[in-house]
């Protein structure tokens, strides 16, 4: 299976508040609740670790989680967001990954 | 062509100057926004209004549609057309002669200045009591004009159905507006601090819970009014309710409706 990068997308606004990550589209005005496993993968996505090096070496040294389990969360995670527009997916690296565009409340 | 019958209508501090040539209209105007009448020797912005008769291109069913074009806003929907170009100050709105149409002009009007602002119109009614502002969010039937017709003497009603919020400093403060809900009463030109934000229910019982800071502004941003297919004021709007959640107290307020509810505003 070919290897899977991820980044945010800068059409977004994020925001951690009361311990908890929103994201909402600025394009069609989605709004997503991040748990904390997706909020993890949320800040590693910078287009240039791949998303199998996200689970293992961030989710799984995080979280207490099989790495089967977790590879099928994650990849789970990023279709849903992806059909949003909210993750870019790609099966090289991006050149120019967004900046972490979340704002500390 | 001369627009020689001008009035300003200043709503949450912001006068706009509105130039007709039909002095019937100005006078429906005034009565329309009376409480609401400014000065108009400083407006923040002009708009010209062309009145034409009601025909197939101004009176279909067309819902509203709000982009940035060039520089310059354009408003549309059935019953009206409007350009507005936020850097001259200037606009021009194209509609018949009723008051329902300018309305919703000055409302989505609103909306866009206040978006750059922190600020925003919300679907709630509001009321001033001891100097202190509460803001009672809803969808239609939720209880807007209910609980706005069982104020006590002692409460300002600011609105029964579009509330005007402006960030001030740190803080946020509930204006008056003329924009008014089945009540079809207009709110006092007032102000005060907001101090508490309720989403309302009506249910068996009077009752205040807390809300998650998540689900206040998943709640919230259901409840602004906000129109523009614009990304950037979507994301301002977004942070503008992050940051009122994050500074101003947000309750479900589940209430039998009768005036008893009122006991627990305070």
């Amino acid at each position: 299976m070919s290897e899977k990068y991820i980044a945010r997308s800068t059409a977004i606004a994020a925001r951690m508040l009361g311990g908890e990550m929103m994201v909402m589209s600025a394009v069609d005005s989605t709004f997503f609740t991040l748990n904390e496993v997706a909020t993890v993968i949320w800040h590693a996505a910078d287009g240039r670790t791949p998303l199998s090096g996200i689970v293992t070496q961030v989710v799984c040294e995080e979280f207490d989680v099989e790495p089967e389990v977790a590879r099928r969360d994650a990849e789970q995670f990023v279709e849903d967001l992806s059909r949003h527009g909210i993750l870019l997916v790609s099966d090289r690296p991006f050149e120019n990954s967004a900046s972490d565009p979340v704002e500390a409340a | 062509m001369s627009y020689m019958h001008e009035i300003a209508v200043e709503i949450g501090g912001m006068p706009i100057l509105l130039r007709t040539q039909d002095s019937s209209f100005r006078e429906l105007l005034a009565t329309r926004y009376a409480g609401f009448i400014a000065s108009f020797q400083q407006p923040l912005f002009e708009f010209d209004v062309d009145l034409v008769t009601p025909s197939g291109e101004i009176e279909s069913e067309e819902d509203v549609h709000v982009e940035m074009q060039d520089g310059q806003w354009q408003l549309r929907r059935g019953d009206f057309r409007a350009q507005w170009d936020p850097r001259a100050g200037r606009g021009r709105i194209r509609q018949s002669a009723n008051p329902y149409s300018i309305d919703s002009v000055l409302r989505i009007v609103h909306t866009l200045i206040l978006a750059r602002e922190h600020g925003f119109l919300l679907h709630a009614a509001s009321a001033v009591r001891d100097g202190r502002a509460f803001l009672f969010a809803g969808v239609s039937g939720a209880g807007k004009t209910t609980i706005s017709r069982m104020a006590p003497p002692d409460v300002t009603l600011l609105t029964d159905e579009i509330s005007y919020v402006r960030r001030d400093a740190d803080r946020y403060r509930a204006c008056g507006t003329p924009f008014a809900g089945d009540l079809a009463r207009v709110g006092e030109n007032c102000s005060a601090q907001v101090n508490t934000l309720f989403f309302l229910e009506q249910g068996p019982e009077n009752r205040i819970e807390s809300v998650s800071k998540v689900e206040a502004v998943r709640c919230l941003l259901r409840n602004i009014l906000f129109f523009a297919e614009d990304a950037e004021l979507v994301s301002l709007i977004f942070r503008s309710a992050c940051e009122f959640v994050d500074r101003v107290p947000v309750q479900r307020l589940t209430f039998v409706p009768d005036e008893r509810v009122w006991s627990m505003i305070r």
